[in-house]
């Protein structure tokens, strides 16, 4: 079995949750689910791991990675930013929030902000169209985006950004 | 006065105090249908819910008890059942509330479901989108696996039967119940043929398997409190129960909003639940059902005859909330989201806005829908970046007719009916994006950029 450099409690969780499911195929969602939040993203070394671990061929877990868009072959910004913009958000403004919310963070829909910490990304409907412009920072959910809610999101992961490194250096 | 509304499925969702634990849903009357239901023959269930004519509210619209008559008892096989809380077709957001406000009801539903059925082994199939409801899910069949109202030998019976609450990961065709159920399976969400596959019948590892959306399962605890005939007296005998109707775009007060089937008009709905239109606009149109839904013009009128052959001469305003009375009108109320559009829309690019999402959404499976829904994006943007031209609006068609009707899934008329419709109706924008490309004059002047 080749070994991944994971957090011992991503283990625990991998381990527990395929015999949970009649066919261990079908672990397949929440164990990348489980590998993406420890390491980042999904490489092919996981990929080969994810498919010892499922008795199934690389290609099996290839297949998955490429086609749901949650899951990223490559390392990415820290912070992702979605701002929806499907219809319903789009006619309470998504368009211009997204703008406003790359200005504030330093970066566009292709490229993060320099120092690599936030992405800003379109998403589809994310099912809050009664509060539109909606907005999800990693697992965060915001209503009812307006430019100000915009700021204050932005100023919110510049500062979670500066705390994270006084931490780190302390 | 707004009518008022009638909850039954978010009756105590957003009133004060009430929280998504176990004990407060038990001080409210939780989980006592699911003893009354383990008193009762599964099959005496199967009947009640025959008898409520309880629709789908996932967006077909079948009906639940004939959906559950269907499963094949005689394989042998396991039945599973599947809770579909995808909940992705753009303008569509009640799911989401019931999931994080009031989740032990689809829980005690679920399980009644799941003890009529004779299923061991139920799952939820949620969005990624949805991180907090997942999570709130695991905690209330925690709470209800320590109170013994799942997992082994539930409520002292012989019968026992698990939950997994199952991520999805960002694609909107696993709300499709087959793609949904190859998702479970850990393959590609790609969309079986029907026929052979019905779930019912080749499901899950090929075996028996119920798919209920989230909102229609609901509805489940309270056909066993009242009995399916009564429940079959609330709204119309055609749209039987409540609908949560979810509307959003340009009206003053967008919401979820809860009333019995028929019980009021998309006038009401719109003018007087919604409060209507922004200070100085005009309704310009409504997508009534869901984005696939076919739009409806404001100044439309409709006339013909419903199933029951009475005649009809409506106005926008005067469509019944119901299931028969979209399809009538040439619609239909699919997920119950009512999206409005004022007259600051430019109706290409709102298309526009659309065919971005099928475009990105296709499975990819089928040559017409992965083709076609990516020709109708690329035509509609360019349309809406000053190069529109003359022969565009009959190309569109022309494309969408070429996907309608020759897929293996109905994403396939889900993406051909905003062209077809958004043309048809509105085909002198269309053609005016021609005309103006030629001038240089592009986009909304006064409405929000839509692409
Ligand atoms: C492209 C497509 C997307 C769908 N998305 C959903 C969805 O997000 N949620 C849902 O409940 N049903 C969705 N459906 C409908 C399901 O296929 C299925 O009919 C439904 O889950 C059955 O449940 P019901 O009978 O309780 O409505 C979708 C259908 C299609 C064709
Ligand atoms: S119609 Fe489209 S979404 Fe459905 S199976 Fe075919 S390609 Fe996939
Ligand atoms: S369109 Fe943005 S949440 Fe539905």
């Amino acid at each position: 079995m080749r070994i991944l450099d994971l957090k011992p409690e991503t283990l625990d969780r991998v381990e527990a949750v395929i015999p949970k499911y009649p066919v261990k195929r079908s672990a397949i969602l929440p164990v990348l689910h489980y590998l993406q939040a420890d390491l980042g993203y999904i490489s092919r070394d996981t990929m080969e791991w994810v498919a010892e671990k499922l008795e199934l061929e690389p290609i099996n877990v290839y297949e998955i990675v490429t086609f749901y868009p949650f899951f990223r072959e490559q390392p990415t910004a820290r912070r992702i930013v979605r701002v929806c913009r499907t219809l319903p958000c789009a006619l309470s403004g998504a368009y211009k929030i997204c703008q406003k919310l790359q200005t504030e963070l330093g970066c566009t829909l292709e490229e993060p902000s320099e120092d690599g910490e936030v992405a800003v990304e379109f998403a589809e409907c994310l099912a809050g169209c009664g509060t539109g412009p909606v907005v999800m920072v990693d697992d965060e959910f915001y209503e009812n985006v307006d430019e100000s809610k915009a700021e204050a999101i932005a100023a919110k992961i510049k500062g979670d950004k500066v705390a994270n490194s006084t931490e780190t250096s302390s | 006065m707004p009518p008022t509304e009638q909850r039954i499925i978010l009756k105590f969702a957003d009133q004060p105090g009430y929280a998504n634990d176990i004990e407060c849903y038990l001080r409210h009357g939780g989980y006592e249908m699911l003893h009354k239901a383990f008193d009762m023959e599964p099959g005496d269930i199967c009947h009640e819910v025959e008898l409520s004519r309880l629709r789908g509210r996932g967006g077909a619209g079948f009906p639940a008890g004939m959906k559950w008559k269907f499963l094949d008892r005689k394989s042998g096989k396991p039945i599973y059942l599947i809770c579909n809380a995808d909940e992705s077709e753009p303008g569509t957001f009640k799911d989401r509330q019931i999931i994080h406000k009031d989740p032990h009801q689809l829980i005690e539903s679920m399980m009644i479901a799941a003890y009529a059925t004779g299923t061991k082994l139920a799952f939820v199939y949620i969005r990624e989108e949805f991180p907090e409801g997942a999570l709130i899910l695991e905690k209330a069949i925690e709470e209800a696996r320590a109170a013994n109202f799942v997992g082994p030998k539930i409520l002292g019976s012989d019968y026992s039967c698990e939950i997994i609450v199952h991520r999805g990961a960002g694609a909107y065709i696993c709300g499709e119940e087959t793609g949904l159920i190859e998702s479970l399976e850990g393959k590609r969400p790609y969309p079986r043929i029907k026929p052979p596959y019905f779930p019912a019948v080749l499901g899950l590892y090929q075996c028996p398997t119920i798919v209920n959306n989230v909102e229609t399962l609901c509805n489940i605890k309270h056909i066993i409190e009242i009995g399916g005939e009564a429940y079959s007296h609330i709204g119309t005998p055609a749209a039987t129960g409540t609908r949560i109707w979810c509307v959003s775009g340009h009206v003053r007060k967008p919401g979820y909003y809860e009333f019995a089937g028929g019980a009021i008009t998309l006038g009401e709905l719109i003018y007087d639940v919604c409060e209507g239109m922004r200070p100085g606009r005009k309704l310009k149109a409504v997508i009534p059902g869901g984005s696939s839904a076919k739009v409806l013009r404001a100044d439309e009128r409709f006339h013909g005859h419903l199933k029951d052959h009475t005649s009809f001469d409506w106005g926008l305003k005067d469509i019944p909330l119901d299931y028969d009375s979209f399809m009538a009108v040439g619609s239909m109320s699919g997920s119950g989201g009512v999206i409005v559009l004022d007259d600051s829309v430019d109706m290409v690019e709102a298309l526009a806005n659309l065919n971005a999402f099928y475009a990105h959404e296709s499975c990819g499976q089928c040559t017409p829908c992965r083709e076609g829904s990516l020709w109708m994006k690329k035509i509609t943007s360019r349309m809406c970046s000053g190069e529109a031209r003359s022969e565009d609006a009959d190309l569109l068609v022309s494309i969408s007719k070429q996907i309608e009707g020759r897929t293996i899934c109905a994403f396939g008329e889900a993406c051909s009916w905003p062209t077809q419709s958004f043309v048809a109706k509105f085909k002198d924008e269309f053609v005016a994006k021609a005309s103006e490309a030629q001038s240089q004059a592009t986009g909304s002047e006064n409405g929000d950029r839509l692409i």
